[in-house]
């Protein structure tokens, strides 16, 4: 069999776009957290007790509202968003490589555990 | 305390458990939880939520390194992945449903159960033999290079039992919020049979996207709070980055018996606390 993965150097890529992802997601959390720790004075929110969904900040489209307002606690969770991204978009990015191989059964192996997670992702919302 | 020491301690903190972390190979997340939780009085819930998301920098970072060596079975991995992921998602809403202080005691037995690990002599299988059934089916033979370049064949072995132990490894991934990385090397070290080398990487490989599949469950479900995960992923990044650069230069048999010692005590504490209701 013909080994793209090293012959081609995809690894190399895939190796790439794990530390962009894992630099670009940091640099959002940190632009994130100055803006948090310049505009949230006082004391230290309480986290003996667990808030849940009280609190803010928890789905995508909050996020999303919350940067406009230029909140820090949302860009730092876009930035955790990011981060949670990068391994999955290995796992995407995988698909490639198999293709090139032409190899089916992989390429479907890849699409499951691709289903998986957004399975996770949907059953993740609250009901 | 102001935010903003509060937010500096457990930044200097995680990084310190980053570096720990990675010098001993037990991943950051293992400190994360007892941490927050025991040092700080913070709720086991976003503790498990923060800790996640260290997992998924830490191994992402690392796994940017091991990628260069070549050495990681992307095919076992990914179908592997299969096993963890799942597991993850039953893992993550089980901890959704149980009560915590049960966590705490599940997650203090786990501690133990890595410092032991952590000692165990590596035993370096290669196996070479013509694959058979799944190993056949699935393509998972294959070889890496050795310090000479040369290419080394190996087979993996009992595919099933490694695919029923990566479930479990996956659930408890996504109970307690850590890597188990532990339990990943050991199911293909013992019961796959491949070489280590192997192994480590491929059990790095499959972390990220692991903790990722729990990582959505927890971030809809509140676990996940800017104001912990500024600290902790950002220190514990660092940390491991420092943690990788002096690892090959550094003797670390003694630093991985005091870490496993504190590890012990976090653990009883964890267990301790979780049976007597206060976690």
């Amino acid at each position: 069999m013909k080994n793209y993965w090293q012959d081609k150097n995809i690894e190399v890529a895939i190796g790439n776009l794990l530390r962009w992802g894992v630099i670009l997601s940091s640099l959002i959390v940190f632009t994130g957290g100055i803006i948090y720790l310049a505009n949230t004075g006082g004391t230290v929110p309480d986290y003996k007790t667990f808030h849940g969904l009280l609190l803010p900040y928890h789905s995508f489209s909050e996020v999303l509202s919350g940067i406009k307002d230029l909140k820090g606690e949302a860009i730092i969770q876009l930035g955790v968003i990011f981060l949670i991204a990068t391994p999955v978009a290995r796992v995407a990015f995988s698909i490639i490589g198999f293709a090139w191989e032409k190899d089916i059964l992989y390429i479907f192996l890849t699409l499951i555990v691709l289903c998986i997670i957004i399975t996770s992702l949907a059953l993740g919302v609250k009901g | 305390m102001t935010i903003l020491t509060f937010t500096l301690i457990i930044f200097l903190g995680s990084m310190l458990a980053g570096f720990l972390g990675s010098l001993t190979g037990l991943g950051g997340g293992i400190v994360i939880i007892p941490m927050l939780s025991l040092l700080f009085g913070v709720d086991i819930r976003y503790a498990i939520g923060t800790s996640i998301v260290a997992v998924i920098a830490t191994s992402s970072g690392a796994a940017a390194a091991y990628v260069k060596e070549g050495i990681t079975n992307i095919r076992l991995g990914m179908f592997l992945e299969i096993a963890t992921t799942i597991g993850a998602i039953v893992g993550a809403f089980l901890a959704v449903y149980a009560p915590t202080h049960l966590i705490a005691i599940i997650f203090g037995g786990i501690l133990i159960f890595s410092a032991v690990l952590s000692f165990q002599k590596k035993v370096h299988f290669i196996k070479n033999e013509p694959a058979t059934g799944w190993a056949k089916a699935l393509k998972l033979n294959s070889n890496y290079p050795d310090i000479n370049g040369n290419k080394i064949d190996y087979s993996v072995k009992n595919v099933g039992g490694g695919f029923a132990m990566m479930w479990v490894a996956g659930i408890l991934s996504g109970l307690l919020g850590i890597g188990s990385g532990a339990l990943k090397v050991l199911a293909m070290d013992n019961i796959m049979k491949i070489p280590f080398k192997v192994s480590t990487t491929t059990s790095n490989f499959m972390i990220g996207v692991t903790a990722a599949a729990s990582a959505v469950v927890y971030f809809q479900r509140g676990y996940i709070d800017p104001g912990l995960c500024l600290p902790v992923t950002l220190g514990v990044l660092i940390g491991a980055f420092f943690g990788s650069r002096i690892l090959t230069r550094a003797q670390t048999k003694g630093l991985r018996i005091v870490f496993a010692i504190v590890i012990t005590i976090l653990a009883i504490e964890m267990i301790y606390n979780g049976a007597t209701h206060r976690l």
